[in-house]
């Protein structure tokens, strides 16, 4: 039996000084990897176990310096980013770089193996000048984490000894995660086309998924990407059966334009489909209001209950704001997905118009594809499946 | 709760005396699912109406039934392997040249693949598919492509009438399809694999155990081509499995729990997370650490065995290693396993070394030591390219295994350093290794780590990496971490037991029953704070709600010391875990750990031969003569004058390991040194070996004053049976009044001697109405379960009330005699899956398991427990007897007739039948397996199923295996065992056999219900 050999690299940029300092002056000791600079930014956590090549590059990252709770990362490498399907969407990444400002694991495998690996995790960091930490105590973090609240903090990655009081006083007055705009480095700045089916569908990039636009391609549409403040001119100017609006980053109240969007779609009762901000995005177009969680949902175990049918589902997740569930009686929109943990608000439907969103991901990558049929549900809004039977 | 076979006809008749409404067939193995389906076959569920709970017939029979399974994947859209189903030799043939060789064969409705086995040609073929189609319960096999160099992925799943379900755990297994994943290394969560793969098997998961049905738990697994995304699912367990077990113990997720509530109609999301007790149990748990299973496999104590490991199960018992990376997770599994390994290098001996060719086939047909082999292959040079092609274990493991190498080498070369030695502590060094390498005492290693303030943390298993605050009180230890995640409260003084660790030959279940009960005897007696050291992933104690803290760690005397600073406990008890614990005793007690119970100083009087044997001469009770030596020549002349045959052993070592008899000089020069090879700090002890005589045993509690005698338990093997192996009787049936009396006086002086605080074990030889002592076990015994429920009154509640120096209560001395009852306790072997392994019993143990059933008459009893571990006990038919030596046949010569008078036809080799048709008229001769060309044939009255069982009793002695193997008995043996047919090989059996039979002729098995403990 002869085989093919299993690609092997090893790491070449880990074991460089490496601190992670946080605004309540913790300051972790860990080493370095990736990339050598200092990053600021809102430190979170990950509790998924597989997955990280997607995860860092989901733009809903960014700004944020991830923790993944699971101890062994980058075992299998990654793959190359060069590679695109054929309608020309990257086959293995959710947007074309890394959108994570830095990444702490407490180990992090200096070998990797796979048969579609093109690099380690850690020369990938290097080449999109990211830092990485490891040798950190990802349990406590995460413990720290949960206790506080999300915080802002620095990660140092350095070919030489750090001087932290000078990182602090950087730290101090480097902008706050809360109040950064994202749109303007996540969304596209033109119109994007992928696919050439007759119908299609827009999706209102506010930092949208590469996933998202592969399962609306599934579906048998063309995908049209427009940037996050396109005109509802624009978009019907497409004659779309239906429009998505995409996950993304930070506070949904900072991209107003979108919601205003929002409102004509519900009002046009355009089939309409939101997903994580997005979903946030539609709520506040309906008149729901929206809050920061105390540490987000962010992992693949998220158990979601279906109030259709009381089905419950595991879900991929990834979001610090959410919609509160008491602003829900006032407002157009019915609940549609609990979770089944907190009883947060994972899905609305709204009350007489063609217009659904989920807090989770439907789309995967990472995580489970359990909810796919979110997709199926648009499709259903957009009266496609009752035209084919008939 | 009934003590019966698990069999269609015992359990209809329970069902027809308790006529519930439903019946669960998920929770007691392959042997319960076999049963069920039987029972469904034979329309006994309809009969009565009982309501299968959870997954249904048609659903347990789409994964059992190859083709049916192969069907049902291919409606769901998860692919399966090229295969056939095939009931003859002949088909067999013709798939195998159509997927050419090499091919598997799989055996339907077996346990552990038993049976099965890969094919290189078609000779192979032929032996395994005969084989094959004998064990198979339908008579079918199956032939597939061989992949054994795929990576082998399981998934648990969960779930409901509703169809809600989730994946518990994933699994990989290190050493890839090559081998068995019930012998396999197998780490939790996978780690090679990417989140496209994992969610695709996530989802074929889902999709295949939604198609067929399955309601509750069940176990999926896979094989994925290294080289590419391609998969193939190879089966679905639809039960409780070892794989769920460990999955259980892996992620904190109680499996059976909720599965059980699931057959009871719960839906996944009613169902609370047991952890969190907030959050719900319909959700996939996230392990922030990584966990690593490693299979215990005790060939050493086989003969002959053939120690390569593939698709046929052949591991006694298993350990899971907890920690945040796999070198540490993997090393602290080695150290758990209890085989003298302190981790995967610098071990006490380094076990030789071995040439380039003969690593390469080392690594390309692993055995027992294959990642031992692995760290050699790298000290040797091999890259981890070429480690990966011959033995298809994933570069990524390797690379682990090359950075222990690697530790290792740094740790011999340079200064010891805090760096240094936070690096090896993170990596699953033990502070013996480092000793080692450093010419130091694992004590100084100790001083110069926590100097450094090098400690581990004690973590959390939550099922949810940290993300919501959990009050579970399932912790492991690791230096993977900088806090401890609990806190303990410095007033609060609590009391650590120490579990038996591994299943292994000579300590099973019965070890995790006594800490169990000590756990709730210490409770019930009002200590709040008990917990538990263990790390088998099978068993209760590692359950963490059957105690205050439950710490999933090695039984090592580092670890312990680490959790007792941790704790500050009250004290240790070290008796109710079997050798593993015990042997901590001496080296706990060393460092100051308070032992609960008897003190270690009377535990070494015990133990230690020569002080245990002075004691015994102060009290005027005899021993078998024995001597203590170090030295060859005094041996010799010892062995000589005594005259052979004598049992050797070590002086101090519990269950009979390294013990041997032994015939001859040349053996014995062998065994001495086998004895201080596994105990080099004591010196070996010789001694008399009596034969013909009764072995006895008493279970008994002790609070130093008074002594509550359990029960006198007989042998029904005569001595030399190792006491794990031989079937045991109460009351004795044997024994006369004053003989039972002797043991009683000797049992009270003995216990109040040595001031046993607790359970104890006394061994007695009685030889021509004289009673003898073998030896005293300071500790609770292999037998107290089966003594504590027949007579009702649990030995293990009561030493807990000894330890802690509460009153005995007032238990008539006798209360044993007074049962009315038999108890019978019959030994399971499991000789099959050792191919090679010889089932002829001798002083060392190698059963794996037993069986315990009462009855009222001593042969009601038995016939119950001889079924129980698998004898067919026929009402008409053929045995083959074939016996050596005169004096054995003479022995027989009643059962035989007995036999023949019941209308069996009684087939015999050339000299025993000739002795025996003189004596009792018409045997048919046969011949030997050795003569082929001489017919009639054992071989082909096997093989045509013309024996029902054989009466086969080596020659002068079962005992003279070591001197040298009787081949052709050997073949006997081993033929009949590999078709399932009985085989006794030792008189007593026989004739209580033969006995049973004839009971059986006349009378029927009671079927009652056992009665609860007394209350005291």
């Amino acid at each position: 039996m002869t085989r093919v050999t299993i690609t092997t690299k090893k790491s070449s940029h880990a074991n460089k000084f490496g601190k992670l300092i946080f605004d309540d002056g913790t300051v972790l000791d860990g080493m370095g990897f990736g990339y050598s600079t200092t990053v600021f930014g809102e430190i979170v956590f990950n509790t998924g176990m597989v997955g990280y090549p997607e995860t860092l590059t989901d733009p809903s990252y960014s700004g944020q310096i991830l923790t993944l709770t699971y101890p062994l990362v980058g075992n299998y490498g990654v793959p190359d980013p060069t590679i695109k399907d054929e309608d020309g969407i990257s086959k293995f990444f959710e947007s074309d770089r890394i959108q994570v400002r830095g990444l702490v694991v407490h180990e992090l495998s200096e070998t990797a193996s796979h048969w579609n690996m093109a690099m380690t995790l850690d020369e990938w960091l290097y080449n999109e000048k990211i830092p990485g930490i490891s040798g950190i105590d990802t349990r406590e973090l995460t413990k720290k984490l949960r206790n506080s609240g999300v915080m802002m903090a620095a990660l140092v990655v350095s070919d030489t000894e750090i001087d932290v009081e000078q990182v602090k006083k950087e730290l101090a007055s480097a902008p706050h995660y809360n109040s950064e705009k994202f749109m303007d480095t996540v969304s596209t700045k033109q119109e994007e086309v992928y696919g050439s089916d007759e119908k299609s569908v827009v999706v209102i990039d506010t930092g949208a998924k590469n996933a998202i636009l592969r399962n609306i391609r599934k579906l048998g549409y063309k995908v049209i990407k427009l940037p996050w403040n396109a005109s509802i001119e624009k978009i019907l100017s497409y004659n779309p059966k239906g429009v998505v609006i995409s996950n993304g980053p930070g506070d949904p109240l900072n991209c107003p334009d979108t919601i205003d969007t929002a409102k004509k779609l519900i009002e046009k009762n355009v089939p309409t489909l939101g997903i994580c901000l997005g979903a946030q995005i539609i709520g506040l177009a309906g008149n729901t209001e929206t809050y920061k969680l105390k540490y987000g949902h962010r992992g693949q175990n998220k158990p979601c209950v279906n109030l259709d049918n009381n089905q419950v589902y595991v879900t991929s997740q990834n979001h610090g704001y959410g919609i509160d569930p008491d602003s829900l009686k006032d407002s157009e929109f019915n609940l549609w997905f609990k979770n089944a943990d907190d009883k947060t608000v994972e899905g609305i439907k709204h009350k007489t118009q063609n217009c659904i969103a989920v807090q989770f991901h439907p789309e995967a990558a990472p995580g489970p594809y359990d909810c796919k049929f979110v997709f199926e549900e648009l499709k259903h809004l957009m009266g496609e499946e009752k035209a084919a039977k008939e | 709760m009934y003590l019966l076979p698990v069999n269609p006809q015992y359990v209809e008749s329970v069902v027809e005396k308790e006529r519930p409404d439903g019946i669960m067939l998920a929770y007691g193995g392959q042997t319960a699912l076999n049963c069920g389906v039987k029972l469904e076959e034979l329309g006994i569920l309809q009969k009565y109406g009982i309501k299968v709970l959870g997954t249904q017939i048609p659903g347990i029979q789409r994964t059992e039934d190859r083709q049916l399974f192969k069907d049902s994947m291919g409606q769901c859209g998860v692919p399966v392997l090229k295969s056939k189903t095939v009931k003859n030799f002949d088909d067999a043939k013709k798939i195998a040249e159509e997927l050419g060789y090499p091919v598997i064969i799989r055996v339907a409705y077996t346990l552990g693949g038993r049976g099965g086995g890969v094919a290189y040609n078609e000779i192979e073929l032929h032996e395994i598919v005969e084989r094959g189609l004998k064990a198979s319960l339908v008579g079918q096999v199956l032939i597939e492509e061989y992949i054994g160099h795929w990576k082998q992925i399981e998934y648990e799943v969960m779930q409901d009438y509703d169809g809600n379900n989730v994946i518990v755990c994933n699994m990989e297994n290190v050493l890839a399809m090559k081998v068995h994943t019930g012998d396999n290394i197998v780490v939790a969560p996978s780690q090679t694999i990417d989140n496209h793969e994992y969610h695709m098997l996530r989802s074929a998961a889902l999709r295949a155990t939604k198609h067929v049905g399955i309601v509750g738990e069940c176990n999926i697994q896979y094989a994925l081509e290294p080289n590419s995304d391609r998969y193939v699912a190879i089966e679905i367990n639809p039960r409780l499995s070892r794989s769920s077990a460990l999955a259980s113990k892996a992620t904190g997720y109680p499996l059976a729990y909720m599965s059980a509530k699931i057959g009871l109609g719960y839906n996944l999301s009613e169902l609370v997370n047991r952890i969190t007790k907030s959050t719900t149990a319909c959700f996939e748990p996230s392990l922030d650490y990584i966990v690593c299973k490693h299979p215990r496999w005790d060939f050493s104590k086989f003969e002959l065995v053939n120690r390569k490991l593939g698709p046929t199960m052949k591991s006694v018992g298993e350990v899971m290693g907890i920690g945040r990376n796999f070198e540490e997770s993997f090393q602290k599994a080695i150290r758990m396993l209890d085989i003298g390994n302190d981790g995967l290098v610098l071990n006490r001996t380094n076990g030789g070394n071995l040439n380039e060719e003969q690593l390469e086939e080392k690594l390309s047909h692993p055995d027992d030591q294959i990642l031992y082999n692995v760290a050699r292959a790298i000290k040797a040079g091999f890259s981890v390219e070429r480690i990966n092609n011959l033995s298809a274990i994933d570069p990524w493991f390797i690379e682990k295994i090359k950075n222990i190498v690697k530790i290792e080498h740094k740790l011999s070369n340079e200064e010891l350093g805090k760096p240094l030695l936070w690096e090896a502590k993170k990596h699953g060094f033990s502070d013996k290794q480092i000793a080692r390498a450093k010419d130091k005492t694992p004590d100084e290693v100790r001083k110069i780590r926590k100097d450094f303030g090098i400690v581990p943390a004690v973590k959390q298993i939550d099922t949810l990496a940290a993300e919501w605050p959990a009050v579970t009180n399932y912790l492991y230890l690791t230096y993977g971490g900088t806090s401890h995640d609990v806190k303990i409260d410095p007033g609060e003084k609590g009391i650590l037991v120490l579990g038996a660790g591994p299943y292994r030959i000579g300590s099973s279940v019965e070890f995790d029953w006594g800490t169990v009960n000590m756990v709730w005897g210490l409770q019930e007696n009002g200590e709040k704070n008990v917990s538990v050291v263990n790390c088998n992933p099978e068993t209760v104690s590692t359950d963490y709600d059957i105690c205050t803290r439950l710490y999933f760690e090695e039984l090592t005397q580092e670890r312990i010391l680490d959790i007792t600073e941790f704790e500050n406990p009250k004290g240790v008890i070290t008796c109710v875990g079997g050798q593993t614990a015990n042997n901590l005793t001496p080296g706990l007690a060393k460092h100051n750990i308070n032992i609960l119970g008897t003190s270690a100083i009377d535990v070494d009087r015990a133990e230690d031969r020569s002080k245990f044997s002075a004691e015994l001469d102060k009290l005027h009770i005899q021993q078998p003569r024995w001597q203590a030596f170090s030295n060859l020549n005094e041996a010799k002349n010892f062995a000589q004058e005594v005259e052979f045959p004598v049992i050797v052993r070590p002086s101090y070592v519990l269950s009979g390991a390294a013990m041997k008899v032994v015939w001859s000089q040349e053996e014995l020069k062998t065994y001495v040194k086998e004895a201080t090879d596994v105990s080099p700090d004591h010196p070996v002890v010789i001694s008399k070996f009596m034969l013909n005589s009764l072995e006895v045993d008493v279970d008994g509690v002790s609070n130093g004053k008074e002594v509550i005698i359990g029960a006198i338990v007989e042998h029904i093997d005569s001595a030399g049976v190792h006491s794990g192996d031989a079937m045991m009787c109460i009351p004795p049936w044997r024994l006369n009044n004053k003989t039972i009396e002797t043991i009683t006086e000797y049992t009270t002086k003995i216990a109040t001697t040595f001031n046993v605080k607790g359970p104890f074990n006394l061994q007695f030889l009685v030889h021509d109405n004289h009673v003898y002592v073998i030896e005293l076990n300071i500790r609770a015994s292999r037998s107290m379960p089966f003594v504590s429920k027949l007579v009702k009154t649990n030995l293990i509640a009561l030493a807990a009330k000894a330890i802690l120096d509460k009153p005995l209560p007032d238990i008539p001395k006798n209360k044993w005699q007074k049962i009315h009852n038999y108890g019978i306790k019959v030994p399971q072997f499991s000789f099959m899956q050792l191919e090679g392994a010889d089932i002829a019993l001798g002083v060392e143990m190698q059963s794996t398991g037993e069986a315990a059933c009462f009855g009222n008459s001593f042969y009601d009893a038995l016939s119950k427990g001889l079924t129980s571990v698998g004898y067919n006990l026929p009402e008409t038919g053929a045995a083959l007897v074939t016996v050596g030596g005169a004096q054995n046949k003479e022995k027989l010569l009643q059962s035989i007739a007995l036999l023949k008078n019941l209308g069996f036809k009684i087939f015999a080799t050339e000299h025993t039948a000739e002795f025996f048709e003189e004596k009792i008229g018409e045997i048919e001769v046969v011949h030997k397996i050795s003569e082929p060309e001489r017919k009639p044939n054992i071989a082909d009255l096997l093989y045509e199923r013309k024996i029902n069982f054989i009466i086969n009793i080596p020659s002068t002695s079962t005992l003279e295996k070591y001197v040298g193997m009787l081949e052709d008995e050997y073949q006997i043996r081993r033929k009949s065992l590999e078709l399932g047919v009985p085989v006794l090989t030792t008189i007593e059996l026989a004739d209580s056999f033969v006995k049973t039979l004839e009971w059986l002729k006349n009378n029927k098995t009671t079927i009652e219900p056992i009665e609860p403990y007394d209350p005291f």
